[in-house]
């Protein structure tokens, strides 16, 4: 029975050695925490992470589940099970449109908010004057609610009075509805995604920067090698973690993130912009269709969940070369 | 003085001259570099504060002069008073300060009792348990809108607070985050500790929590900042006014279904972002140094 007493489980010798008994510690008589000594670390263990886990599970892992189940549901009245859904999301145009704007959006604000962020945080990692006000200037952008962001450019956008026209206008190029032409809504809101993002992902480059050790700047500069050389050898290679963690957190994002959608365009003009969540939105809750948005839930989460396994490998090999 | 220092003396002194002369080409290249790097960091600043600062601006001028440059007269609060009238926004700041303390707090402790479970105790499940946390990194309440709507609604919690917070309740990434800054928690002092005669629990307060305070400062402020501005879960399970928080109430005045009105837009969007963005200026420092602290990488 001894073993139940021994703080941990890892070390069966320690507690020997000490010789702690339950009753002859004083520290544990006092302790009004005393009983919880008793509980074996196994029971112990799981009793903390049960909160966390019924939460996660709950509202991830059963979830799930059951969105499989009723993207499965055949339409009309009785239970019966078939791919139903899935064969009308193949033949739907609103939605492979809507899942082709998404990689599109991925594709391009992803790349180019890390390459800014990167640009951002090397900028202000070295001491220079107002570089608090600096950062935070690059940062706040991120911390602003999305739909705010979003309210704030759809006035730049508009096209009357709009900013972006007045700027377009005085430097020669034509007067646009932005938001209102399909060939111009997906570029326009990539820019505001873009804005969003770069200063959040400058905060992990910047963390990033804290473990490059300090004599490789000094040995390039005792050397005179250039400041781009230096990045481009030193800077870049070393920031890769997290260039990987970055990268697989802001595909997720581009994923996940339709707020602005909502305030700006409504997936408008002619789904020009419509993303593949939005759509599952509008699916569910408006058309009243909420199967049908199962089944597309279920590719959303399919890429979220590859997204998630390329992840886990990538932290492995981090441990293992470590 | 032999040979062979004379020789190290000369080639000393010619290396000496070669190194200034390189020392001054290095100087100057670096005061140009200096300066470039000076103008683009000024710019790409100004460029990304700009909008809000121009927001901040326009609120606060007459509709006639909104679009103008002119410093010295239009200044009004009347805008931010015409759409504070138009909704309760008392509620729905009261709601989200709420939300957002109780889950940030929730978040916290169930994040460190998962955290330190999972750092220190080898138990049955372990790695399938963490591997299901790894995957809910990718996998947020909102992703599984339609599900997760008609759960709440049967746990009798549609259109309330609890509703809106429940799913959020334990973050996979606060978990994640916190488990790699326990595991560089030297040994010895857990052991030190256990000499004391300090418990379980004890040993988590004393030991693991003072070390992860940047994690926890820094994790803190992302999480307020997330779940003030999350918009798409609380805007899907809340119907009634009472319920929702600034983001979705503010909604109406953001979208262009009532038609553009620029100077309410600009003042909506000083309601919904001005608490927060007062609290990020007051804990920016602190929190910047955490963040690089905690060695989120």
């Amino acid at each position: 029975m001894k073993t139940s007493f021994e703080p941990a489980a890892a070390d069966p010798a320690e507690g020997v050695t000490r010789g702690v008994t339950p009753g002859g510690d004083p520290l544990a008589r006092r302790s009004f925490l005393a009983p919880l000594r008793r509980i074996p670390n196994g029971v112990f263990a799981w009793a903390l992470i049960l909160p966390a886990m019924v939460i996660l599970l709950g509202f991830s892992v059963v979830p799930m589940i059951t969105t499989v189940w009723a993207s499965l549901q055949e339409p009309g009245i009785g239970t019966s099970i078939g791919p139903a859904n899935y064969e009308r999301m193949v033949n739907d145009p609103v939605f492979l449109q809507s899942l082709r704007n998404n990689l599109l959006f991925s594709l391009v604000t992803v790349p180019v908010s890390l390459a800014i962020a990167m640009l951002m945080a090397v900028l202000v990692d070295r001491e220079i004057r107002a570089r608090g006000f600096l950062r935070m200037a690059l940062f706040t952008p991120a911390m602003l609610p999305v739909i705010a962001a979003a309210a704030i450019f759809l006035a730049f956008y508009q096209p009357n009075f709009g900013l972006i026209n007045v700027i377009a206008q005085s430097i020669g190029v034509p007067r646009q509805n932005w938001l209102g032409n399909p060939d111009t809504v997906l570029p326009s809101l990539m820019v505001v995604m873009i804005w969003k993002e770069a200063g959040f992902f400058m905060l992990f480059y910047l963390a990033g920067l804290q473990t490059i050790s300090p004599e490789l700047n000094e040995a390039s500069t005792l050397e005179g090698t250039g400041r781009w050389t230096h990045f481009r050898r030193v800077t870049f290679p070393l920031l890769m973690p997290t260039t990987l963690f970055t990268s697989i957190v802001g595909v997720a994002n581009s994923f996940k993130q339709v707020d602005f959608i909502f305030v700006m365009t409504q997936g408008g003009p002619n789904n020009a912009s419509n993303l593949l969540l939005y759509n599952i939105y509008l699916q569910a809750f408006p058309n009243r269709n909420p199967d049908y948005a199962a089944a597309m839930t279920v590719v959303l989460v399919s890429i979220l969940v590859a997204l998630a396994v390329i992840q886990i490998r990538m932290f492995d090999r981090r441990i293992h070369y470590r | 003085m032999t040979t062979e220092d004379a020789v190290t003396a000369e080639s000393t002194t010619a290396d000496l001259f070669v190194s200034s002369v390189r020392a001054r080409r290095i100087v100057r290249a670096e005061r140009f570099a200096n300066a470039t790097e000076l103008v683009g960091v000024w710019l790409l600043a100004l460029l990304w504060i700009a909008p809000l600062a121009y927001v901040f601006w326009a609120a606060f001028r007459r509709t006639e002069v909104a679009l103008t440059f002119q410093p010295f007269t239009g200044w009004t609060f009347d805008n931010i008073i015409t759409v504070w009238s138009m909704a309760p926004f008392g509620r729905f700041y009261y709601n989200t300060v709420v939300l957002v303390v109780g889950l940030s707090a929730g978040q916290i402790i169930l994040g460190c009792l998962a955290a330190y479970a999972f750092t220190r105790y080898r138990f049955p499940l372990h790695n399938i348990m963490f591997t299901l946390v790894l995957l809910q990194l990718m996998i947020f309440p909102e992703v599984l809108l339609g599900e997760n709507f008609r759960l709440v609604a049967r746990l009798g919690l549609a259109d309330t607070l609890r509703g809106i917070g429940l799913p959020y309740l334990a973050s996979a990434f606060f978990i994640f985050l916190l488990r790699q800054t326990f595991k560089s928690v030297p040994i010895e002092l857990v052991e030190a500790a256990e000499v004391e005669g300090a418990g379980r629990l004890e040993i988590l307060w004393k030991v693991y929590i003072p070390i992860a305070r940047p994690t926890l400062i820094a994790f803190g402020l992302v999480s307020i900042s997330f779940h003030w501005n999350n918009f798409l879960w609380p805007l899907v399970i809340t119907q009634s006014v009472e319920a929702r928080p600034i983001t979705v109430g503010i909604y109406r005045f953001l979208s262009p279904e009532i038609g553009i009105n620029f100077t309410a837009l600009t003042a909506g969007t000083v309601i919904t972002v001005l608490p927060l963005l007062a609290l990020f200026i007051v804990a920016q420092r602190a929190f910047i140094q955490n963040f690089l602290r905690a060695g989120i990488k």
